[in-house]
């Protein structure tokens, strides 16, 4: 094995994480390779150096506060949910009252309401050309069944 | 400090649920020991079961990896708030925890690329007017327990480590994970945790060293 194979070694050594025969045999390196037992010192310094650092443990508050937080988000995200549904569903509503009572009024103009008649078939065609590319593109999409 | 698969007393709660019934099935698999969980009657209950074993360590790793408190516990709310959205994701065979991870450092590391790019603009304008500007770092040392000059150095050099060599140091020194947990959650073999170990210390003694010399 080569020095590059033992410092692999090293952190398993350096952490408690080697195996008795790994062990006896970074140390036989050890002895032999003075390079390697100067860097496994340098280690050492800096691993007792960082174990020293802890981090503040946050007041009792935070963690009592904790589910209470996440849950508002759940209950938020449902709140959004529904009012968007309803935002959609009186939008719709609504457009389709107005179209419906320019169509009806007398006073408008042909050309205003033929304009509008387009508008809204030229809305229809983006509309289901979108859909149609997400279907088609999720039903071809090779990744959207990968999972962790 | 606890380890991720540490069992924890899981205080129940008087709220009643109302989250999908989807949830059950799922993090009864995904947590493997019903038993543990006791006879919950909904989802929520054993979602905030799950929050609560887990949210010290989440709460941890994201300090690690933005270094400082308001963040890591913004992020780590939002993690577990989308991990609930993506519970379905997650495979039977799988474990929560390691799921979990990925969202969290996902979002942590996506957070501090918004914050460079926000700050590489704000530095480019400076640089126009013809300002000098000090890089901002994330990493207060606020959140360090019984501070000096030493341990204020090093949480201040951690934040200077790249992402994939941070996240080794934070799971083994502010976590104490072994390396077979680690390599767990970081969906990697135990080979790669310990390289990334050896070249995320040499780089963190490469900037101690630099540090000290500037000084």
């Amino acid at each position: 094995m080569t020095c590059r194979n033992y410092k692999d070694l090293m952190m398993a050594y350096l952490d408690n994480e080697i195996d008795d025969e790994q062990r006896r045999a970074f140390e036989n390196h050890l002895a032999s390779c003075p390079e390697c037992t100067r860097e496994l010192e340098e280690f050492r310094k800096l691993k007792k150096l960082t174990d020293n650092v802890t981090l503040i443990e946050p007041e009792d508050r935070i963690w009592q506060q904790y589910w209470g937080n996440v849950y508002n988000r759940l209950e938020r995200s449902l709140g959004w949910i529904v009012f968007s549904i309803a935002a959609i569903l009186l939008t719709i509503y609504g457009g389709f009252k107005l179209i419906e009572e320019i169509i009806r009024d007398q006073t408008v103009g042909m050309m205003l309401k033929v304009a509008l008649l387009v508008l809204i078939t030229g809305l229809a065609i983006l509309f289901v050309s979108v859909l149609r590319e997400r279907v088609y593109f999720w039903k071809k999409d090779r990744y959207r069944n990968v999972r962790r | 400090m606890s380890s991720f698969c540490e069992d924890e007393t899981i205080p129940s709660t008087s709220r009643k649920g109302w989250l999908s019934p989807r949830l059950r099935p799922a993090l009864s698999e995904v947590e493997g020991t019903p038993a543990m969980w006791g006879h919950r009657s909904n989802s929520k209950d054993m979602f905030e079961a799950i929050v609560k074993r887990h949210m010290k360590d989440a709460y941890f790793i994201a300090l690690g990896l933005v270094g400082n408190h308001e963040d890591a516990l913004e992020l780590s709310q939002e993690a577990f708030f989308r991990a609930y959205r993506n519970i379905k994701q997650l495979s039977s065979k799988g474990k929560f925890f390691p799921w979990f991870y990925q969202i969290l450092r996902n979002l942590c590391f996506s957070h501090l690329r918004k914050k460079r790019l926000r700050q590489t603009d704000s530095l480019d304008e400076f640089q126009e007017n013809n300002i000098q500007v000090q890089a901002h770092d994330t990493f207060d040392p606020g959140v360090v327990a019984e501070r000096n000059e030493d341990k204020d150095r090093i949480w201040k050099a951690i934040g200077q480590l790249d992402e994939k060599h941070r996240e080794v140091i934070i799971l083994r020194h502010f976590r104490n994970l072994s390396y077979e947990e680690i390599s767990k959650i970081l969906f990697c073999n135990t080979g790669t945790v310990t390289s990334r170990l050896y070249y995320a210390r040499k780089r963190l003694k490469e900037i101690l060293d630099r540090e000290k010399g500037g000084r």
